[in-house]
């Protein structure tokens, strides 16, 4: 679409609203808040439903999870191991639990689909690593969020 | 001393000073855009992040230093010094404070004393262009010579009206020698009452000061005339094969340029070397005698001049941080349709009010 905008002789000469523009990145300069946040010292507030490290909700040292694999089957990124065992009360267990975290797409599919409350996505987002490191389950079950 | 060891230590000074110059301007370059755009910039390292330009030299200079297998060699090599030795050369005619006596020995603070003075500026800054088209052209890049095409057409264009803009200035204070200009500026052009406006290149020639600016931006491939570079059109223009240390001589010879430009502006139009107000009353206040005197003379001239250029340098990144890209067409028009004639109008002006006796 051909868009025609009115310049008067002022505008045309360009040397008033260069001034104008100067004095507008000036102002920007000495008077705008800055919107900067400095990452190690300030943080961004998260809500609660932030996605971010898993972690196995365990009750006094024991974790929720029963091995009842609706996770590895919901997950669509097909990122979690688990073995099931028999405890000695015969009630059953995750032997192994991994999660390979690289392939993890943060959904939160798992989380929801746990009955037993067991796995959780915490808020922390700090995750790099300099080699490629599968979570297993002595890692997973520290408590690091509080849901 | 003789003449040949004073020349040598100005040399050395201007040298080593316009070395300074480059990164302490990255440093006000990104920490300006930052404020301007809201943001903090660079503020990690050293007080207020001054020494994250040091951090930037290290890493240019330990950064592998590819040479592309489609280049032509020779002239790849060649570029980046060829842009790099005329940003250094121009300066040598600039004043940078007026003269001393020692011992009946007349010193010049001023590397070169040449006689053609102005135009040596010219004939060398347009050099700089030579690197530019060598760069485009042996990167063997499509984008590299396209950007170096528009710099040459760019440069040429402005250079007719940057020259034929100081006419005017050339004519009232009849010299092309920069330190007669300088001195010149410092008689009054006015008396109001007890504040003396001084013949200033600013107050006798506002047109020209306008369009010398203005070519000056052009002529350095500054923002909003960086055609050159362009980097939303052409991914970074003539030095878009070049890494390490041979892109930083670029940016080097961009800086330098900036600071040339600057320095040319002060010197014709605001004064050079003369005292900004106010500083002469300080100089007396501080009631040096003899010698002593010379000398805090000569540290408020210098003082004076920094001043001045460190403005300009200022207004070069304000404006890239204000104004956005011409357009190719726009940028010609521009120069051949407005500024070409403007600035022979303002010759004929300037001629005019000379032969009426007003300047």
């Amino acid at each position: 679409m051909l868009v025609t905008r009115k310049t008067g002789f002022l505008q045309k000469g360009y040397m008033i609203e260069v001034f104008k523009g100067l004095f507008i990145t000036m102002k920007h300069f000495f008077f705008s808040k800055k919107v900067t946040i400095q990452f190690p010292e300030e943080r961004r507030e998260y809500s609660n439903r932030f996605r971010g490290l898993h972690y196995i909700k365990a009750v006094n040292g024991v974790e929720n999870c029963t091995a009842c694999m609706l996770c590895p089957t919901v997950c669509p990124a097909e990122c979690i191991h688990i073995v099931a065992g028999e405890r000695d009360d015969k009630e059953k267990y995750p032997v192994k639990f991994e999660i390979d975290v690289l392939r993890c797409c943060f959904c939160g599919m798992c989380e929801e689909a746990c009955p037993k409350d067991a796995i959780k996505l915490s808020n922390i987002y700090e995750m790099s690593i300099r080699e490629r490191r599968v979570y297993d389950k002595d890692f997973l079950v520290e408590q690091r969020g509080s849901k | 001393m003789s003449e040949m060891s004073w020349t040598l230590i100005k040399f050395g000074l201007v040298l080593v000073g316009l070395l300074q110059v480059v990164p302490i301007m990255l440093w006000v370059e990104r920490r300006g855009s930052a404020l301007m755009q809201n943001r903090l910039g660079p503020n990690r390292i050293g007080p207020l992040g001054l020494f994250h330009a040091i951090c930037d030299t290290v890493k240019f200079i330990f950064k592998e230093d590819p040479i592309p297998s489609h280049v032509d060699r020779f002239y790849y090599l060649l570029a980046p010094i060829v842009c790099v030795i005329p940003a250094f050369m121009t300066f040598a005619v600039i004043p940078f404070a007026s003269s001393i006596t020692i011992d009946g020995q007349v010193i010049n603070f001023q590397v070169a004393d040449l006689n053609v003075g102005i135009l040596y500026i010219f004939a060398i800054a347009s050099l700089g262009v030579y690197g530019i088209m060598m760069a485009g052209w042996a990167s063997n890049n499509k984008y590299a010579l396209l950007g170096s095409v528009r710099s040459s057409a760019q440069m040429i264009s402005y250079e007719i009206s940057m020259a034929l803009s100081i006419v005017g200035i050339l004519m009232i204070y009849s010299s092309v020698k920069l330190g007669d200009i300088a001195r010149l500026q410092g008689e009054t052009l006015v008396q109001l009452g007890s504040v003396a406006i001084p013949k200033w290149g600013i107050f006798v020639q506002p047109l020209g000061l306008i369009i010398f600016t203005t070519a000056a931006f052009a002529e350095t491939n500054r923002l909003p005339f960086d055609l050159p570079e362009g980097e939303s059109e052409i991914v970074a223009g003539y030095h878009l094969e070049y890494g390490s240390m041979k892109f930083a001589l670029f940016m080097m010879a961009e800086y330098l340029n900036m600071t040339v430009a600057s320095a040319v502006i002060s010197t014709l139009f605001f004064g050079g070397w003369q005292l900004l107000p106010g500083m002469q009353f300080a100089l007396d206040a501080l009631a040096f005698d003899g010698m002593n005197r010379e000398w805090a003379r000569i540290a408020f001239e210098v003082m004076s001049f920094t001043i001045k250029v460190a403005f300009f340098m200022w207004v070069f990144v304000w404006v890239r941080w204000t104004l956005p890209r011409f357009r190719y067409d726009q940028l010609m028009s521009l120069g051949w349709k407005g500024m070409l004639p403007l600035s022979l109008l303002n010759i004929v002006i300037t001629a005019g009010l000379i032969a009426l006796g007003v300047i």
